[in-house]
């Protein structure tokens, strides 16, 4: 945890620190074990088609936004000759995937279903997590940040506190630093609905009942695409939020996520 | 997936475990996938479930303009009659080679099970049955998705002319690859659910599934299937054994 200006105090003693509650400890290890699963299934899944495009469609016979080395599935030229479906020029056009038999990485059929698993376990104590911290007030308490705090130099100055060694006298737990407030809104109330809600404009029956998905990030395949940059920052996230907990004493830190302070 | 006689017992348990669990989680008995024990099974039927419950039944598709129409690989089996791929049946392979070299003439697809008057119908029959065209996005679990034009009958006027018998539940369908698999009354009812022969505006080509395939547009690719030979209605959940999704590692339903 950042030292200092939690509650923009200016070199006053930092506020003592609460701990963490008993139900935000159980909601952040839960969430903890959803997230890790679906981080490697999701790459799993990524892997067995390794590009990502913009709009409805996207495939092996159309040019890709990005492809990832990530498997060795991504092998446009390796398909049968192509077949146009009309006669005029630049018609589409299909074509036979020959290597199939050949080499072919696919570990879908768990991954999906881990990945549908660990997303119902993710959204169940997710929507716990904000009905309990909206009626204890943790939500606006401890991390939301006021609309005053986040003036440009008191973000530099907790931003130049997090590059100096910590101290010891931050608790484990709220009060929590200007950008630490800011970054856990970012992923709780930005991050990962997005990513629920573009997970969903992946699936056929959801779009089918709320086609307004489609339209709201610009097609199933951007719907994807954003789905991915969304994981590339909950993963930074993690990391930035890791090397925190290590630099302010990692056992100190567990032990208040776990046993409380 | 590993199977044999030896595995009969355990499977045994494993459905009366499924059973326990399914009716805690449906309320129903037999006739709801079984989930086999198996925790990722459980999550396919919760996914099923809720989807069943909070989505709105027969809700469309979305549908796009010719302009829109893609290019789209074609996987998986592609041809049959060829050995040499990772799905043949050693049954059918060759009576598909035969039907193929006729360009279909003696093909029928035939409609058994839990119906009134079971029938074959032959290409020309279906073509001549009251059709649907759709332009529609394909969705492979693979990732990649297209968008292609299908013309067929819809599954709902074949299930009215043999005539559903009360129970019926569930349709299967038998492909040339060998392959099986079912999908719920609700998703073969759905009026996007056809039994296509057309593809872009012409006859369905070999490797997107010739003669005739399912497509179903609330479901990923893979239950769009190919290839088609043989539908059976049925009152119980089939997971079709070895040729069917489940055994093979992938979720039945795959509205998602």
């Amino acid at each position: 945890m950042p030292a200092g200006d939690a509650a923009a105090g200016d070199g006053a003693t930092p506020p003592q620190s609460s701990g963490h509650r008993a139900w935000v400890r159980l909601c952040h290890w839960t969430i903890v074990a959803g997230f890790l699963a679906l981080a490697f299934t999701g790459v799993m899944i990524l892997a067995v088609h390794p590009r990502l495009y913009w709009g409805e469609v996207g495939n092996d016979l159309v040019p890709a936004l990005i492809e990832f080395p990530l498997s060795g599935n991504s092998r446009p030229a390796d398909y049968g000759p192509a077949t146009l479906f009309a006669d005029v020029p630049g018609a589409p056009v299909t074509a036979t995937r020959d290597y199939e038999h050949d080499y072919f990485f696919n570990e879908n059929g768990w991954g999906r279903s881990l990945h549908f698993l660990a997303a119902w376990v993710l959204v169940a104590t997710g929507l716990a997590y904000l009905l309990i911290g909206a009626s204890t007030g943790h939500l606006w308490r401890d991390l939301l940040p006021r609309l005053r705090e986040l003036s440009p130099s008191a973000l530099w100055r907790d931003f130049r506190n997090h590059l100096k060694p910590q101290g010891d006298d931050s608790g484990g737990g709220p009060p929590y630093g200007l950008l630490q407030k800011l970054s856990y809104s970012v992923v709780v109330f930005v991050a990962l609905p997005l990513m629920l809600l573009t997970g969903l404009t992946m699936a056929p029956a959801v779009t089918a009942g709320y086609p307004l998905l489609l339209d709201l990030f610009g097609g199933y395949q951007s719907a994807r695409t954003i789905h991915f940059f969304c994981f590339v920052a909950l993963v930074l996230f993690l990391l930035a939020h890791v090397a925190m907990v290590v630099a302010t004493g990692f056992r100190r830190q567990i032990r208040a996520m776990t046993l409380g302070n | 997936m590993k199977k044999g006689k030896e595995d009969l017992p355990r499977r045994d348990f494993m459905k009366a475990l499924a059973s326990s669990a399914g009716l805690a989680l449906a309320g129903c008995g037999q006739t709801e996938p079984p989930t086999y024990g198996h925790l990722l099974r459980m999550g396919d039927l919760l996914t099923y479930k809720a989807h069943r419950l909070l989505l709105p039944e027969h809700a469309l598709a979305r549908e796009y303009d010719y302009g829109d129409i893609s290019s789209v690989p074609a996987i998986g089996t592609t041809n049959p009659a060829d050995p040499a791929r990772s799905i043949y049946s050693a049954e059918h392979g060759p009576v598909y080679e035969k039907l193929l070299a006729d360009e279909f003439a003696d093909w029928k697809l035939t409609v058994e099970g839990s119906v009134l008057r079971p029938a074959a119908f032959t290409l020309a029959e279906l073509k001549r049955l009251p059709s649907r065209t759709q332009i529609t996005r394909h969705a492979c679990e693979e990732g990649w998705s297209a968008i292609c034009q299908w013309t067929g009958v819809p599954l709902r006027s074949i299930l009215e002319a043999v005539g559903l018998q009360p129970g019926a539940r569930y349709v299967q369908f038998h492909a040339y690859d060998d392959l099986a698999d079912g999908i719920d009354m609700l998703d073969a009812l759905h009026p996007q659910t056809i039994l296509a022969y057309g593809m872009n505006g012409r006859e369905l080509p070999l490797g997107h599934g010739a003669p005739l395939r399912l497509r179903v547009e609330t479901q990923v690719g893979y239950k769009s299937m190919k290839f088609l030979r043989r539908i059976v209605v049925t009152e119980h959940f089939d997971d079709n054994g070895s040729q069917g999704a489940i055994q093979n590692g992938w979720s039945w339903y795959a509205g998602i």
